[in-house]
């Protein structure tokens, strides 16, 4: 399709440590379109932030990333990291949970935001300097002209997660990819944020990958979700659908477990999340599935259609039908 | 009569920080817990939220006394811990637990499980070998009895905050105080630990000091809410009034920052989005506390301090101009 801008196919990540190796992300499909968001929820561990570090070129040497990641229609995938550099910042950007690691605690706000501007544009530095304090302005910074030529220090948790979003958004990518980007913020805060990015989405186009642990966050503002659980995706749909007849026994006891105005008892999955340097054969939930059986060890299940989801569960038709315990 | 076991009475304490910029090293006041009262029934939930730095942890370590108070009052089963000598203290304090947030952290990684676990009863001076409680409290959390010739190491998260909580009950404990239990464990793992703690009070009777900043894990756990903003208690009522009926607006507010995880419910509601973040505690705003950030602010918010009143729904907040 014309409007995909991000489309992955089959990524394998491995990192190779001394205690052995860990698959940390294995076959992973996903596909974002123009304009949308996209989030992604797992255990923590499940290949979140290694999918798309992978897919940004960010992972180091020790690891052996496999697969295809097409953006905007060139294969990143096999590009040296000289070109990755130009691809970064101009077509996509990443932003992460702790802001301040994004940031220069020497140079001044506006001069950072500045920079990658004229990393990738022709820009003269009052040019530069002019559009960095549009775009404070553009994701809710007061007083943009004076804060821009503050440093990272002067500003609050909250704030500095705007000036990275700023920097982030200054070569309108195409595709902004937040991993945990509320994370570390208080609630009250955090709904800011999220405002901010959905703004970004909704007034720019920008496609928002947004990488969470929280469903509530994903209810908020995603158009789709995704579902990764051991290094794989189990299910993809919109959040609507999910929320709503969930096929995938993962996805169904994500939700048994979250607590719920007017919910009784609630009901965790058992077990926990499986060593990744040694994930169960076939179906790597199995080993918590209340309707795995013998075919659940062999198969690895990919992703299929099921009623307006893509499941990857062997048994998905076979599923009793999900009842929201009210 | 009353059923209460905990009383705390105009709390306070206050942390000396020191500037360490320019050469003048003057001394500056956080007031981290500012005039806090509450009672926590037997065999009930107290749920403490707020934002990071409202006094939370504090607040909850005053009470065990591992910090003392500036002043105020912590009265313990009828006890007034103020005025107890160390021994009688030392006595009452099994009666009170903590369990923290990070199951990590708080065992020691060259202990087995088991001696983790005996270890509050031998500094306590209980006479025994204690294999036969150990045995009882594994299987209590939801534990086997193999498990305790093990190291932490060997145990997942969920797995390590079952052992904290063996731990926290092994003198028998009238009130524990959970601060952040399962803010580091993913929910499917939370639910069982939720799920634990509710079996325990229904088993023991015991009651529960609650901090967490996840309201939804609040809302399904306690009995009665208190929330804090700034070392303040702004609003303290039952559960179901707080969430139903919030007449705070600092509440109202954090209520609907929280995203609801059904999607259809969460886009149909209408939000406040807070301006701002929480000023510092060294000098707070005058008057009210609430009041930099609050739609409603008038002056008489700046001169005077709103003190908690009864509302209409039987929940307490302290506002010139509650919600009703
Ligand atoms: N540099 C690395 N070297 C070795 N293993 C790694 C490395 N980075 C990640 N891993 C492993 O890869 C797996 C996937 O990690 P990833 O960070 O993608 O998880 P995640 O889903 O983002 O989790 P979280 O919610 O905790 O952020 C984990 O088992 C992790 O331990
Ligand atoms: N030992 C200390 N010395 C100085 N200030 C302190 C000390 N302990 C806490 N504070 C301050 O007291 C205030 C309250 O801190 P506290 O840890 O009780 O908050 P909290 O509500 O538990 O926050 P969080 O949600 O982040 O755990 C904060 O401003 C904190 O910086
Ligand atoms: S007292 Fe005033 S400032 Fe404080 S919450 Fe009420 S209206 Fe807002
Ligand atoms: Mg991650
Ligand atoms: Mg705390």
């Amino acid at each position: 399709m014309a409007d995909k801008i991000l489309q992955i196919r089959n990524l394998q990540v491995t990192f190779d440590t001394p205690f052995g190796q860990v698959f940390a992300v294995r076959g992973v499909d996903l596909d974002v379109e123009a304009g949308e968001l996209l989030g992604v929820v797992g255990e923590s561990g499940s290949g979140k932030s290694v999918t798309f570090l992978a897919a940004m070129g960010l992972l180091s040497s020790r690891a052996r990333v496999s697969g295809s990641v097409v953006l905007a229609g060139e294969e990143l995938i096999g590009k040296s990291s000289r070109q990755l550099r130009s691809v970064r910042g101009r077509l996509m950007s990443m932003i992460f949970q702790d802001p301040l690691s994004a940031l220069n605690p020497v140079h001044r706000v506006g001069k950072q935001i500045g920079e990658m501007l004229q990393a990738h544009q022709n820009l003269t530095n009052k040019q530069a300097a002019a559009r960095a304090v549009e775009l404070l302005d553009i994701v809710g910074i007061p007083q943009p002209d004076q804060r821009s030529s503050q440093y990272p220090h002067e500003f609050s948790g909250g704030m500095r997660q705007r000036v990275v979003i700023a920097i982030a958004i200054a070569n309108n990518p195409k595709l902004l990819i937040a991993d945990e980007p509320t994370t570390a913020l208080d609630v009250t805060v955090q709904a800011q944020i999220l405002e901010v990015i959905k703004r970004v989405q909704q007034q720019f186009g920008t496609a928002v990958v947004l990488i969470t642990h929280d469903l509530g966050v994903i209810a908020r503002v995603a158009d789709i979700v995704d579902v990764m659980y051991a290094g794989r995706n189990v299910e993809q749909g919109s959040i609507e659908s999910l929320y709503d007849h969930p096929s995938h026994p993962y996805t169904r006891g994500l939700l048994a477990s979250i607590p719920q105005p007017g919910k009784g008892r609630l009901t965790p999955i058992r077990g926990f999340p499986p060593n990744m340097m040694d994930p169960p054969s076939g179906c790597a939930f199995r080993t918590r599935c209340d309707f795995a059986d013998s075919t659940c060890e062999i198969e690895i299940p990919e992703l299929r259609a099921f009623s307006d989801l893509q499941t990857a569960c062997l048994r998905a038709q076979l599923l009793p039908s999900f009842r929201k315990t009210q | 009569m009353s059923d209460e076991l905990l009383r705390v009475t105009n709390l306070v304490k206050n942390f000396e920080v020191r500037r360490t910029k320019n050469s003048g090293a003057k001394k500056r006041t956080v007031q981290a817990v500012a005039n806090v009262s509450f009672s926590i029934e037997r065999g009930q939930t107290l749920g403490l939220v707020g934002e990071s730095g409202s006094g939370k942890t504090t607040l909850g370590r005053c009470v065990l006394r591992l910090i003392e108070p500036t002043s105020g009052q912590v009265e313990f089963d009828g006890h007034d811990l103020g005025s107890m000598k160390f021994e009688e203290l030392r006595a009452l304090r099994r009666k009170m637990q903590i369990v923290f947030q990070d199951p990590f952290a708080s065992l020691d990684p060259k202990m087995t499980v088991g001696a983790s676990i005996a270890e509050p009863l031998i500094v306590q001076g209980v006479p025994g070998d204690h294999n036969d409680k150990i045995f009882d409290l594994l299987e209590l959390v939801g534990l086997s009895v193999d498990h305790a010739s093990r190291f932490p190491h060997e145990f997942s998260g969920g797995q390590r905050q079952r052992i904290g909580i063996a731990r926290a009950l092994a003198l028998n404990p009238a009130l524990i105080i959970l601060d952040e239990p399962v803010s580091a464990l993913d929910v499917s793992i939370q639910a069982g630990i939720l799920n634990l703690f509710e079996d325990l009070q229904k088993k023991l009777g015991i009651s529960y000091l609650f901090i967490a900043h996840d309201l939804s894990v609040v809302r399904h756990v306690a009995d009665r809410i208190a929330v804090m903003y700034l070392g303040k208690i702004v609003e303290i009522g039952d559960q179901e009034t707080v969430f139903e009926n919030p007449t705070h607006p600092y509440t109202k507010a954090l209520l609907s920052a929280v995203p609801l995880t059904d999607p259809k419910a969460e886009r149909a509601r209408t939000r406040v989005i807070l301006e701002g973040e929480v000023p510092s505690p060294i000098n707070p705003p005058s008057g009210c506390r609430f009041r930099t950030r609050c739609w409603k602010a008038q002056d008489i918010c700046a001169q005077q301090e709103p003190v908690l009143e009864l509302r209409a729904m039987g929940q307490m907040s302290a506002c010139h101009f509650p919600e009703s």
